[in-house]
């Protein structure tokens, strides 16, 4: 009986621990989504509960966001930084990726870390000569600035994690591709490319979702509202003069992090196994 | 490229065949994204080093070398020394806090229970989504007037209605707010971390020290802990150098303000640098940032050597 009692307490104490880390991880979602719904009104009640809807939900808020600001044009950029940055990603990393699995033996393990390492120097100590080299090549203020300087990150990422991806196909298939008379160029593009394109898909993805994330040279680069990123435009343009308008600003969140969240929910097991196949064995 | 691929194409013998083919395919393969690294990751930091002694301004493009000068009149500027400690106080603070709700949530999504998925789903949100994006909805959790957290804090009863706090207005609740926003975007990661490593150490180890007689901390402390070291302390050094560069929570959160409680090192250099043109002293403010990253990138790097697991 006091066994039962003991389990009983602790599957609870289980379950909120659970209850605890879902509320702190996600309630800020919550809290985005219920104000993108909600009318001014009931929005700037003090006497309401705000936790849930006093007025039934309204759209006004995504309808202001589509007709009345920059979102769909902060979204077309965003695509079209992203498509680039990524084909820009996949000329440099996956070639350098299979050579670094591959090819140059023991320089190649340092010149992979040395790769890698370039991903830890920080926009922030970057930024100054790089907005100085953008205003040089007349680039200012456009989006062509950060498809030039987002694969300074997004190589070195990819590169690492597609050196981890390489490794675990076996050498015996570029191998038998040779002896039946491939070249090396040949193996690898009609052997290795083919086996990996999940992997590949998985660093598409990711390549993504970084340019998606980032922030500080889009801020550094970027002054006006035409030629924003959609994480840089909701962040700092829809704030007019002092006034925040928390409806739209929630609405365009909301659908800013959408697509991101999902992306990493189906690829997160591939990408910690590409992070640690990488970093450790 | 495709000179070397014909001029290789007709190989003296099967020997030269294997090694020499290899060597140059590999060099020329891992020659563009070299380049482009080097071109914009090695220039540009070299250039920032330059900025930083010399008089360097947007309005006066003068490359003159001064020495150290700029860095001598950066620390005697208390503005300055207040940031310095300010990031210190954020990179420890939010990731100690990181670490250790990364830890009890490992131990929370290590355990089979249904709806996992779901569960590791959401926590995995704040991680995920672009931080700006997820800084501007902590805003206006944070807001002066309709604060849900107060809210909720008053019909807990926790807190009375007269002392609801103005969380971004006040000195010291600003920078507990940056802190915790930061530790709450970056536990995510140090839950996958702490897994991934976890689910590495080989389960008969674990059933080998529970036979011993390894209670359930032993075997947390003594036996997985030292293993997952090398990747919890790559993971953790990460983290280190994404939060002590940062500026992006600070300058949608806070702006610095107020005065100063919460100014950080990236968003001084971007401040002095960017906004006032003051090219060579921003530069000089985010370079004292390199000393520390070195330290640690040569920490990780003889974690990654030491690969245990």
């Amino acid at each position: 009986m006091s066994r039962a009692l003991a389990n009983v307490a602790r599957e609870s104490g289980f379950a909120a621990t659970v209850a605890f880390f879902v509320i702190l991880a996600a309630f800020p979602f919550y809290w985005m989504l219920i104000t993108a719904f909600k009318t001014n009104a009931d929005l700037y009640d003090l006497s309401n509960m705000p936790l849930w809807f006093t007025d039934p939900p309204t759209f006004e808020h995504i309808r202001y966001l589509f007709e009345k600001t920059l979102f769909t044009q902060w979204l077309l950029n965003s695509a079209i930084i992203g498509v680039c940055v990524v084909a820009i990603t996949l000329v440099c990393a996956v070639p350098a990726g299979y050579s670094l699995a591959r090819m140059t033996g023991r320089n190649g393990e340092a010149l992979g870390i040395g790769i890698f390492l370039t991903y830890l120097v920080p926009p922030t100590l970057l930024f100054l000569p790089l907005s100085r080299i953008i205003t040089m090549l007349g680039l200012q203020d456009s989006l062509w600035s950060l498809v030039l300087v987002y694969p300074t990150f997004t190589i070195p990422f990819c590169t690492w994690l597609l050196m981890g991806f390489f490794k675990a196909v076996p050498r015996e298939i570029e191998e038998a591709a040779i002896v039946d008379g491939c070249s090396n160029l040949g193996a690898f593009v009609k052997m290795v490319i083919p086996l990996s394109v999940p992997a590949i898909l998985t660093v598409v993805i990711f390549t993504f979702t970084l340019t998606l994330q980032e922030f500080v040279y889009a801020l550094t680069f970027i002054s006006s509202a035409g030629e924003k990123t959609i994480t840089l435009g909701v962040a700092t343009d829809l704030v007019r003069g002092d006034i925040y308008f928390w409806g739209e600003l929630m609405a365009g969140a909301l659908i800013a992090a959408i697509p991101v969240a999902i992306a990493y929910n189906f690829f997160l097991d591939r990408f910690i196994s590409g992070i640690t196949g990488g970093a450790v064995k | 490229m495709v000179a070397i691929t014909e001029k290789l194409a007709k190989p003296q013998s099967r020997l030269q065949f294997v090694l020499d083919r290899p060597r140059v395919l590999g060099a020329l393969f891992v020659s563009p994204a070299v380049l482009y690294v080097l071109a914009l990751v090695g220039i540009p930091l070299c250039l920032a080093i330059y900025y930083s002694v010399s008089a360097y301004t947007i309005y006066n493009q003068d490359y003159s070398f001064v020495g150290l000068r700029n860095f001598i009149q950066i620390f005697q500027d208390d503005v300055f020394l207040r940031t310095l400690w300010n990031t210190f106080l954020f990179t420890l603070g939010s990731q100690i806090l990181g670490l250790i709700l990364g830890k009890f949530g490992a131990l929370v999504l290590l355990r089979p229970f249904p709806g996992r998925k779901l569960v590791r789903a959401l926590i995995i949100l704040p991680w995920a989504v672009p931080i700006a994006i997820a800084t501007v909805a902590w805003e206006w959790m944070f807001d002066s007037l309709y604060s849900v957290i107060n809210w909720i804090l008053i019909a807990l009863g926790l807190m009375n209605p007269a002392d609801a706090p103005n969380w971004l207005g006040d000195p010291h609740l600003a920078m507990i707010c940056v802190i915790v926003v930061n530790a709450w975007r970056f536990f995510p990661f140090a839950i996958v971390i702490f897994l991934a490593g976890i689910t590495a150490v080989p389960q008969d180890v674990i059933d080998a020290a529970t036979v011993d007689g390894a209670g359930f901390w032993r075997r947390n402390y003594q036996i997985i802990l030292p293993m997952i070291a090398p990747i919890v302390v790559v993971g953790l050094i990460f983290g280190t150098v994404f939060t002590f560069t940062d500026l992006s929570i600070v300058y949608l959160l806070t702006m610095g303000g107020p005065v100063n409680a919460t100014s950080v090192l990236g968003f001084e250099g971007f401040q002095v640098g960017i906004l006032s043109g003051d090219v060579s002293h921003g530069a000089a403010i985010s370079l004292v940032m390199l000393p520390v990253l070195f330290i640690l990138v040569v920490v990780m790097l003889r974690f990654i050597r030491r690969r245990e697991i």
